[in-house]
């Protein structure tokens, strides 16, 4: 069983708010982060399996790297994650609920089987991981 | 299963000596990390909780909650501090083998008390090429 890891690292806006509380209560809740303002992601997916016979290879980086374009890159990058994503409107934007989303459709695109873990940087000192 | 992983740095100072044995007994061992003036290090402490994410704030615990813990737990007790001269290693070299299961041992319980949030695992980190781990293997 190998194990293979492929980076990618997006910017996005956002804020922290939970539904039905007013701004001054969010503003108690979540300090700071209630306030519009951004992080440089970097997000780690492993994905695991046997090396082809043929290829050499567990999955094809091409492959893998489209994926990630597509349900990650175009979903978040350089977007405000309040606004612009249909999965933020009700529950608030933390790393543990952004990874949780990543990991659905990150893992939902792969071939089954093939999702190890993921692991979301929200900043240099602090990441979630989340283990498939 | 989710984890959140929290890092802080401190730097300390340390011997590494067993005082039982004899200085050219502790120079065999240890070698240049013998040295009786102490050498010291930027510790880097990687903190991995689990727990459910509460629906309401969307996090297993509040950062900055976490960060008290450390804080009061850890950085008071070692931070800029001679870690031979700490109690927590009265007996015991530090090493940051020990270091390590310290760090475990001392934030489990601050952790436990806001159960279901649970301590997983410490990494501690002496020098780019050495880190150092306690508690739920990966």
């Amino acid at each position: 069983m190998v194990r293979v890891t492929r980076a990618i690292e997006f910017s996005a806006s956002l804020r922290y708010r939970a539904s039905g509380l007013s701004d001054a209560q969010n503003r108690e809740l979540f300090g700071l982060s209630a306030e519009q303002h951004g992080h440089n992601y970097r997000l780690e997916v492993t994905v695991r399996g046997e090396p082809d016979s043929k290829s050499g290879m567990v999955i094809n980086l091409t492959d893998l790297k489209a994926i990630l374009e597509r349900e990650v890159m175009s979903r978040f990058d350089h977007k405000d994650l309040n606004a612009d994503t249909e999965f933020f409107k009700d529950v608030p934007p933390t790393p543990e609920n952004l990874a949780s989303v990543i990991h659905k459709v990150v893992a939902a695109a792969l071939p089954a089987g093939m999702f190890d873990r993921l692991r979301l940087y929200q900043d240099s000192d602090l990441y979630v991981d989340v283990v498939g | 299963m989710l984890e959140l992983t929290r890092r802080y740095k401190l730097p300390a100072a340390h011997v590494l000596a067993n005082p039982l044995l004899s200085v050219a007994e502790n120079d065999k061992i240890f070698g240049k990390c013998a040295n009786e003036n102490g050498h010291g290090h930027n510790y880097e402490f990687e903190v991995t909780i689990t727990g459910p994410v509460d629906e309401t704030t969307g996090q297993i615990l509040p950062t900055e909650q976490l960060d008290n813990i450390f804080a009061t737990t850890i950085a008071a007790r070692y931070s800029h501090k001679l870690l031979n001269q700490c109690e927590s290693f009265d007996s015991l070299v530090p090493t940051t083998e020990n270091f390590a299961e310290i760090v475990y041992r001392e934030l489990a319980p601050a952790l436990e008390r806001l159960h279901p949030v649970r301590l997983v695992r410490v990494r501690l980190t002496e020098t780019p090429r050495n880190f150092f781990e306690y508690g739920d293997p990966r």
